[in-house]
Order: structure tokens, then C-alpha cells, then sequence
């Protein structure tokens, strides 16, 4: 209401420059403005460079990834490189990878969201997609992990001929539930999100073909007070919901491990460690997509800097715990005073087979991560590229020396053995790659890529209190 | 086009004018309207007078539901149905029921809180009076609607109109209701 607004009065009330906020995008001219700026991307015409990743995405999820699967499927778990006593191979290790990946979105969207961070608006929705696709690849790595994929009902409690349940007492058992549960809490949680925007895309449809498609996935929204009213309810009880489930899940894939009775496993730091390791790779996954997509989406005022650098500072905390635990970890299989403790955490830097990714973890997770510390590092977009795709080579060399680097020489020296990956482990590792960048990509072009009305809300016109969004006498 | 009329819709620049012209309504006595807005505003859900919504209780009662039968499925599968002894470990005992359980409270929770929302929301719905709008496609937009129903008690077309212009509605207009 520009009549009631007195430019002095609001000079006089207005905190000091160095309390005053960021506001969450730059450029702001408005509601209408920022509705276009938007959905322009999901309505404008497919780009070239969409093309360029696409298609051999397209390809590895298409081509490579179905016939390594259907090859381990039909001739069974030797095709890889798994044997005795690396039971374990690449498959747990792109597992708990991409488990890891998932765990920064939801930590994004889902905590950020209970903190009322208003910055995570602009990202929350691409963490969450984020999600969503790297869950769905873990959880299909166990499914052909246990060699005869189609007794994979077995894992669920299905009343059967066979007189037999699930044995309830195993770890492994629950990562069945945790992981089903997070691929359908966090799937949830997405579409739940995107059904005011698929509204938003509706009421802007130029064909018939659209309209019909995004009224179909609205669900009939109007967006009225009592609308608004349960989905904001529905949203936090469900960001509650993802916050528990991003401790639980890796916890109990670190229980996996703990469980066991190995050297290099059997250790009550796994849960916590694991699900920091999750997030902290997961923010380098989100450090990727963020300083690409910002760039090639044209969103540089929607995902300012401020924002990356918000998300690189994440990074950098949750790599110090990582640090933290390394450090823990070795101190304690020294403290234990058990040789064999001693002798895994020695071979995993000093062995003659895998000390490459025990220096390579070292490296990258503790070094590269330091960079973090310098602003300058911090605002320099592509080498935070850089840094986010080493995080995930480091967590995954952390992941891989986990696995192999504890199985490989266990208590018998007789037992001793090496492991090596064979074709159909990479290929099913690039497939899987390949699939999660195609949907993702799907995602961006075709679906609501940024929270449009939790950004509205988020702005000063969308504050009821606030002279932009009509409050009279200059607001609050 | 039929005669039969669903409301008055008016509308509104900002979410302030909207909660301005919301408390009026309101003080006006009337009841059967709603506000349309593209992302929730907060302030609105005291002047519209609505309580704590239903859908954490949904969600509470499904998530509760699912531990509790998960609960009962395991101590049936593994300590009744089949009994197996693992490692001289009891055959039921709270901390192996727990994470599994906890886990699809999780999972029921969630389930409750979208069917909730759903729900409560009479979602999903194919067809709306105010979708055939034209104008309503702005409050997914820059701009702010209320509607007052015909089936409010002190509705009156002119009346009611009258009010909705002073009250600072812009674009006031008749809503057919098409069934």
C-alpha cells in the first residue's frame, strides 16, 4: 500500500545494515515476476545442452545398466568380482554410496525446513529429487546382491507355503524396511511438495495436452485458506518425518556392519559414522547439481551465491565430523589394543593391495575439505564443482575401504584374498549413474525444479507483515 | 451457462489487503467464504478462526497403528508361528522389535499425513466452480481471491458485491456454479 508506506518512519525501524538478512533471491520485482522466472524453464523449449547430458545418460540407463543387470540376474553373483572372502564387493559399496547421496537432500529440505531456514526454499525441492532417485538406485543394489532376485519377496513377511518369515533379529532385515521406508517417505514428501506448483504450471498451461496433465497431478488444488491450512500441517508433521529417517536409515545400514564380528567393523561408532558420511557426500552431490543447474537453468538470481556458499559451509561441518570420526576411529583401534584392530587400520594405509584409496579418503576428505574454510574458495563456483565431485570419489573410496579394505584379510591368513571388479560391476555402477542423471534431468525440464510457492512465501511481498506485501504503517 | 450461482469472488493485491479484507468479512458476519492464495499466509488461519489441523492426528493414529501391528506381526512370525532360536536370543524383546517397527510408524506416519492433507482437503477433486475462472488462474499467480458461497446466509448479490469493492476487492464477479 504505497500510501501507507513513510520512508522515514521505515528508516528509523529498520534494523542495522550488519543484522539485516540476505534476502533469499536477488532481483526481486514481485510475485508475477517471480511465477514467469520460475516456470520458464519447465514451459521453454528443451535446450541443447539438456540434449548433450541426456542422451548418454539416456544411453547408460537404457543400454548399459538393463543388460549388466539382466546378465547378473540370469548367470547369478560370480559375474562380479565378489568371492571369498570379499563377499562384499562393489555392489555394498554403490549401495551405502548412494544411500549416502540420497541423505543431503532430505537433511536439506527436511531439517532446514524445521529450523526455518527460508534460504533452503530455493534448493529444497532439487535436494529432495536428489532423494528420491539416489534412494531408488541403492535400494536396487541389495535386491540383486542376494544372488536369486526373484526370492527377493522372501526379505518381506509374507504369509507362504513355506511355513517361513523374516528373521527379525538381523540388521540386514531392517535395511529391507529403512530402505522401502525412505524411498516411499521421501517419494511422499516430493509429491507432496510439488502439488501447489503442479497448480501454479496448470493454471499457466497454453495446450490442452498440458493442462490436462498438470490438473491431473494437482489433484483438483486451489490453494484456499483450508487448503493451505492441512498442507502446512501435512508438510511439517513430513519434514519431522524425513528428519528421523535421515538418522535411521544409514544408522542401520551402519548396524549392518556392526554387527558383524570383523576387524574394521565391529565398532559402536558405525550408525553415527555412516550417517555423517551420508551427508556429508550427499552435500557434494548437491554441490554439483546446484553450481550446473544455477548456471544452465538461468536461475542465478533464484540460487544466489549466498546460497551455495550456505550449502559449501554445510559441507565443510559435516566433513569436519567425518574428520572427527577418522580420527576416533584410528585412535580407537589403537586403544583397543586388539592386533587385528591394529592390523586392518595399519593395511589401510600402509597394505601393499588398497592403500591407494586409504591415501586417496585421506586426501580428499580431509584436505580438499579444508578448502572450504576460505571465502574466496567458497564463491568460486567452479571449483566448488571440482570439490563436490572429489567428495564423491573420497566417499566413495571410504566406502569401498570399509567394505573390502576389512573383508579382504580377516582373522585366518588362509582366508586371505583380494578383490578386483569386473565389467558387470562397473557397468552396473555407471548404469546406475546413468539412470539417476536421466531421471534427474527428466525432473529438471519437465516438473516444478524450485518450491514456486514456498519461494512466495518466502518473500517480502508474501509476508502479510510487511510494508511489500501490504501491511500498513510499514509493517511488524 | 447455468443460472444457479456458487459465489462472489473478488480480487485482492496483496496477502496484507487479503488478511485486511479477511477480518472484515469475518467481522461482517459472514461465514461460508473462503481465501485463495499461491502460498499460505501466515495470520490467515487465526483470522479465518480454523484450530490445529486434523492431519497430525491422522497421522499419529496410522503411524501408531503400523508399530504396533509390526510389533505383533514379529512376535507372531518369530516367536509364535515359528520359533527360531538365534544365538540364545529371546525369541521377542524390545530392542530387536523396535527398529523395525519404528521404522513403518515412519512409513505410516507419513502415509497419514498425505492421505490426511488429502482428505481433509477433499482431494483429489476433478472439477471446481472456481477453476473454470478465468481470473482464479492469477491466485495460483500474483493474486489474492476471496470467495463469499451463495449458500451463505447473509449472502445477497448486490449486497454482498457492494461490500467486496469497499471492503478493496478488485474484479468482482459472479462464480456459476456448474456441477
Amino acid at each position: 500500500m504505497a500510501e501507507s508506506l513513510n520512508i522515514e518512519e521505515l528508516k528509523r525501524l529498520a534494523p542495522p545494515a550488519e543484522l539485516r538478512r540476505a534476502p533469499v533471491i536477488e532481483g526481486n520485482q514481485g510475485l508475477g515476476w517471480l511465477t514467469d522466472k520460475l516456470s520458464a524453464f519447465a514451459e521453454a523449449k528443451v535446450p541443447l545442452w539438456w540434449w548433450v547430458f541426456f542422451l548418454p545418460s539416456a544411453f547408460a540407463a537404457m543400454v548399459i545398466f538393463p543388460t549388466c543387470l539382466f546378465y547378473q540376474v540370469f548367470t547369478g553373483v560370480g559375474v562380479w568380482g565378489n568371492n571369498h572372502p570379499d563377499m562384499w564387493g562393489w555392489d555394498i559399496v554403490n549401495f551405502i554410496w548412494w544411500v549416502g547421496v540420497a541423505h543431503a537432500g532430505t537433511l536439506i529440505s527436511a531439517m532446514l525446513f524445521l529450523t526455518r531456514q527460508h534460504w533452503r526454499t530455493t534448493i529444497g525441492r532439487m535436494a529432495e529429487a536428489m532423494t528420491v532417485f539416489a534412494v531408488a538406485m541403492a535400494g536396487l543394489y541389495p535386491a540383486i546382491h542376494v544372488g536369486r532376485a526373484w526370492f527377493d519377496w522372501f526379505m518381506f513377511p509374507i504369509p507362504n507355503s513355506n511355513g517361513l518369515w523374516p528373521q527379525f533379529k538381523s540388521p540386514l532385515m531392517w535395511d529391507v524396511f529403512a530402505v522401502n521406508t525412505y524411498l516411499m517417505v521421501s517419494s511422499l514428501f516430493w509429491f507432496m511438495g510439488m502439488i501447489p506448483d503442479f497448480a501454479v504450471l496448470r493454471d499457466r498451461a497454453k495446450t490442452r495436452v498440458r493442462r490436462a496433465i498438470f490438473s491431473f497431478l494437482a489433484m483438483g488444488w486451489t490453494g484456499s485458506a483450508w487448503q493451505w491450512h492441512n498442507y502446512e500441517k501435512a508438510y511439517v508433521v513430513l519434514c519431522g518425518l524425513c528428519t528421523l529417517l535421515v538418522f535411521t536409515v544409514s544408522s542401520i545400514v551402519g548396524l549392518d556392519f556392526c554387527t558383524a564380528q570383523l576387524a574394521g567393523w565391529h565398532a559402536t561408532i558405525f550408525p553415527l559414522y555412516f550417517v555423517i558420511g551420508a551427508v556429508f557426500c550427499g552435500f557434494g552431490m548437491m554441490l554439483v547439481l546446484l553450481t550446473s543447474l544455477r548456471k544452465l537453468c538461468g536461475l542465478e538470481n533464484i540460487i544466489t551465491r549466498g546460497h551455495i556458499d550456505k550449502v559449501a559451509k554445510l559441507t565443510l561441518v559435516s566433513g569436519l565430523i567425518i574428520n572427527y570420526i577418522y580420527l576416533m576411529e584410528i585412535f580407537i583401534a589403537w586403544y583397543s589394543g586388539d592386533p587385528y584392530e591394529r592390523w586392518v587400520f595399519g593395511h589401510r594405509f600402509f597394505g601393499h593391495t588398497y592403500a591407494i584409496f586409504g591415501w586417496a579418503l585421506i586426501l580428499i576428505n580431509v584436505g580438499v575439505t579444508q578448502l572450504l574454510w576460505f571465502k574466496k574458495v567458497r564463491a568460486n563456483l567452479a571449483l566448488l564443482f571440482v570439490i563436490g565431485l572429489l567428495i564423491n570419489l573420497g566417499m566413495w573410496c571410504e566406502r569401498f575401504v570399509i567394505v573390502v579394505g576389512s573383508l579382504y584379510q580377516d582373522y585366518l591368513p588362509a582366508n586371505w584374498g583380494t578383490y578386483h571388479p569386473t565389467i558387470w560391476d562397473v557397468g552396473l555402477f555407471v548404469g546406475t549413474l546413468g539412470a539417476f542423471f536421466m531421471m534427474y534431468l527428466l525432473f529438471v525440464k519437465f516438473l516444478p525444479m524450485i518450491a514456486i510457492s514456498e519461494v512466495k512465501g518466502a518473500m517480502p511481498q508474501g509476508d502479510p507483515h510487511h510494508p511489500l506485501g501490504g501491511a500498513p504503517k510499514g509493517g511488524h | 451457462m447455468s443460472d444457479k450461482i456458487y459465489g462472489l469472488m473478488a480480487e485482492f493485491d496483496s496477502p496484507g489487503a487479503l488478511l485486511r479484507a479477511a477480518e472484515q468479512l469475518r467481522a461482517g458476519g459472514y461465514r461460508r467464504w473462503d481465501a485463495f492464495s499461491p502460498f499460505p499466509i501466515h495470520g490467515l488461519d487465526q483470522v479465518m478462526g480454523y484450530k490445529n489441523s486434523l492431519v497430525g492426528w491422522v497421522s499419529l493414529a496410522l503411524g501408531a497403528g503400523a508399530f504396533l501391528s509390526v510389533a505383533g506381526l514379529i512376535w507372531y512370525a518369530n516367536a509364535f508361528d515359528y520359533p527360531v532360536m538365534v544365538g540364545g536370543k529371546p525369541l521377542f524383546s524390545a530392542p530387536m522389535t523396535f527398529v523395525p517397527s519404528y521404522i513403518m510408524l515412519i512409513m505410516g506416519a507419513a502415509v497419514g499425513a498425505l492421505l490426511g492433507m488429502l482428505g481433509l482437503n477433499q482431494l483429489p477433486r476433478l472439477h471446481h466452480p472456481l477453476l473454470f475462472k478465468k481470473n482464479f488462474e492469477l491466485a495460483s499467480r500474483d493474486k489474492f481471491i476471496i470467495v463469499i458461497g451463495a449458500n451463505d446466509e447473509k449472502f445477497n448479490a448486490t449486497e454482498t458485491r457492494q461490500l467486496l469493492a469497499a471492503i478493496g476487492g478488485a474484479n468482482v464477479e459472479i462464480v456459476e456454479d456448474r456441477a
